[in-house]
């Protein structure tokens, strides 16, 4: 499957649950929601932030840290977007800190793993957006890294 | 007269508002009932007193490509506690996309006596009104059902074939970009995507979204939804319609506004939509 650890723990754990477990799971995961603070980014948010194909109208910030990793940020202006709160809290907790090489291998099919297969297509659409926004920012420091010490 | 009733509507009654919602909580002859494409809304909070009804596990048959028959519905009733004489009232995230849905199944069982809350969860929400997290348990009723009626507003792969080498209206509701061709489905989608992009010949493309106020997710008035359709797309309400998406859930929102909206009289869902035309051998497609 390729996921950094902590995604790789998390994944084998929700394959336990029962459909009710893991959806009480993932609510209880959205509730711990926290929006990009001031200091990364305020409104009106850039369009090179806006998750593609996200309904609920996720951003992604992506900020380099000294250790050559990224810490994740998001925003979901969709009061509604339970889902894309929950994403985006399962993808700072468990890819944030990870080297940039690990988290430009993760694949888009995560979504399926967290969430399960009951997704209609835009949901999913949206929520492997996240994912790719992930990835791409993770590829671009890898490229740089890797720049670098060539 | 309501706000409702104000708006022109052909068949208003269809429409309740989030007020005559919540002045209905308690009357046990109303079953609301949420229907959302993120499985994770309902569970995160809902109106008091509201049951789910999830599109895929609930309204479609789970091995063929196919509603649920009369069985289905009938124990789908019995778990929510309705009888043929409960009002059901439908809302749900996207603007009512999926309650329309929902409520688009219910009458091909002709379960009538249903209609939807005006603006959804996002009118309810924009009115600081509250959701709960307690799923409620109804005492399991008797639903006798009649079977499964396709032949009003259904529509079938070979009936549009017919309908549209007759060059009668097609309404496409999907995005620009989807009626364009431009975009076909996101890669790893094979239950829904489709080999070939672009649309049905003669058809209109009107996304189904035009026909919500963004700001609280309420339908538009009869005569902007009239300009809509009307004027600009030049429909008119005696016309032999088909409406379809990619799947048939948006263009039920579609059927929804048109037929008791603007009392088109003969609107029919293709639920085949694009996930079927755009994959079969040999039909005719426009870019």
């Amino acid at each position: 499957m390729g996921y950094p650890p902590k995604l790789a723990e998390l994944v084998e754990t929700l394959e336990l649950l029962s459909r009710m477990e893991r959806i009480d799971y993932l609510i209880s995961v959205a509730d711990r929601f926290q929006e990009v603070p001031d200091n990364i980014a305020r409104r009106p948010y850039g369009e090179e932030h806006k998750v593609p194909a996200c309904e609920s109208e996720a951003y992604m910030w992506a900020e380099k840290q000294s250790d050559q990793t990224l810490k994740l940020y998001f925003a979901v202006e969709n009061p509604q977007g339970i889902s894309a709160k929950a994403m985006a809290v399962i993808l700072d907790e468990n890819l944030s800190g990870e080297p940039a090489e690990h988290l430009a291998m993760v694949s888009g099919d995560m979504v399926y793993d967290i969430f399960g297969r009951e997704l209609s297509m835009g949901k999913s659409m949206g929520l492997m957006g996240m994912v790719s926004m992930v990835t791409g920012s993770a590829k671009k420091l890898h490229a740089m890294i890797a720049e670098a010490t060539s | 007269m309501s706000a409702i009733e104000s708006r022109g509507y052909s068949q208003p009654d269809v429409l309740v508002s989030s007020d005559w919602v919540a002045a209905h909580l308690d009357d046990p002859n109303v079953r609301l009932v949420e229907s959302n494409e993120d499985p994770l809304v309902y569970p995160s909070g809902h109106i008091a007193g509201a049951v789910e009804v999830d599109w895929t596990r609930d309204l479609n048959d789970q091995l063929r490509r196919d509603y649920l028959d009369k069985d289905g519905f009938e124990a789908l009733a019995r778990r929510i506690g309705i009888t043929s004489e409960t009002t059901v009232v439908f809302y749900g995230d996207k603007n009512n996309w999926w309650a329309c849905y929902a409520f688009w199944v219910f009458q091909l069982f002709g379960h009538d006596n249903a209609k939807v809350m005006d603006g959804g969860r996002l009118k309810w929400h924009r009115e600081g009104r509250d959701f709960v997290r307690d799923q409620p348990s109804y005492a399991a009723t008797t639903y006798k059902a009649p079977a499964r009626d396709d032949s009003s507003i259904r529509a079938f792969r070979d009936q549009v074939l017919v309908h549209a080498e007759k060059q009668l209206p097609l309404v496409d509701v999907r995005s620009p970009e989807e009626y364009s061709g431009e975009r076909l489905h996101m890669p790893d989608f094979p239950n829904e995507g489709a080999l070939r992009g672009g649309h049905i010949p003669g058809a209109k493309s009107v996304p189904w979204a035009r026909a919500i106020n963004p700001e609280d997710g309420s339908f538009l008035s009869a005569s902007e939804l009239r300009a809509i359709y009307q004027d600009e797309q030049g429909l008119d309400p005696s016309d032999n319609v088909v409406a379809y998406c990619r799947i048939g859930e948006r263009s039920s929102h579609t059927w929804f506004v048109l037929t008791y909206l603007l009392g088109f009289e003969n609107v029919r869902n293709y639920d085949g939509s694009w996930t079927e035309w755009g994959n079969l051998v040999g039909a005719p497609i426009e870019k």
